[in-house]
């Protein structure tokens, strides 16, 4: 399987997310993920881009395609030079939030994903990977 | 800018979501459909969600907040049409359903608010 270069999506607007949704839909459909599994990175996706955007006051989401022998993955790195999270515990927590969501964003795309890895530094900015194994 | 049609069925205005929502989208949505059911005097609201192929926290808000907003206003809101993929994810999600009336498609939704109906207005009668 030709394995394509990892693209970058900048995320500033809403619309932007709408578009990372159909980037990520689409790598998932290349490497022929199930309809379940395409569901789940999607809102995984959509959780995480809208958290670079409201919390990270904006960055870009990175898709890389992990084609290692037989073993075939997609791995999206969103990325933000925001304030960070100070406290990453209380913000994988359901229901916690800063803002006026839900509180899902960050402890709901965890379940929807099997890699999920946070890393803040307070000042400097967010990075959340997800991966997803077919 | 794109925006999502109303239509008005008697006493239900029926919202079909076709496009992948943003959420100016969203948010006009429920400006459009309070205002709707104020001017149209309607009873009930049908949101059928079956060409959306996720529902994320954000669109989850959305239909608890016109699910609410319509009750306020007297009207009741059922959201058909939910695929399987999606239905699986959001419960994964963790998204809260417990305030949305839900139905399999649009002729299950319509049944269900037109008992909902009936009975407010015996209660009416009382």
């Amino acid at each position: 399987m030709n394995q394509p270069e990892p693209e970058t999506v900048d995320l500033k607007t809403g619309e932007d997310i709408v578009s990372a949704r159909k980037k990520v839909r689409t790598g998932m459909i290349e490497l022929g993920f199930t309809l379940i599994d395409q569901t789940k990175m999607v809102t995984a996706a959509s959780e995480l881009a809208r958290n670079t955007i409201d919390y990270g006051k904006g960055g870009t989401m990175r898709i890389e395609h992990l084609v290692n022998g037989e073993r075939i993955g997609i791995r999206l790195i969103f990325l933000d030079h925001g304030p960070g999270i100070p406290d990453i515990q209380q913000a994988l927590k359901d229901g916690f939030t800063t803002g006026s969501g839900l509180g899902l964003g960050l402890g709901g795309s965890k379940r929807l994903v099997n890699e999920f890895e946070i890393r803040s530094e307070p000042g400097k900015g967010t990075q959340v990977t997800v991966t997803r194994w077919r | 800018m794109d925006k999502i049609p109303v239509l008005k069925i008697g006493d239900i205005l029926l919202i079909t979501i076709q496009v992948d929502m943003h959420d100016q989208l969203a948010i006009s949505l429920q400006d459009d459909l309070t205002a709707r059911i104020v001017k149209d005097h309607a009873k009930g609201v049908l949101i059928d969600i079956s060409s959306l192929e996720m529902v994320d926290s954000f669109i989850g808000r959305m239909l608890g907040n016109i699910a609410a907003m319509s009750q306020a206003l007297g009207a009741q809101t059922v959201v058909v049409g939910m695929r399987p993929a999606v239905a699986i994810t959001i419960v994964e999600l963790g998204l809260p359903m417990e305030n949305i009336q839900t139905a399999l498609n649009v002729e299950r939704g319509v049944r269900k608010l037109k008992s909902a109906m009936d009975e407010s207005d015996k209660g009416f009668q009382r």
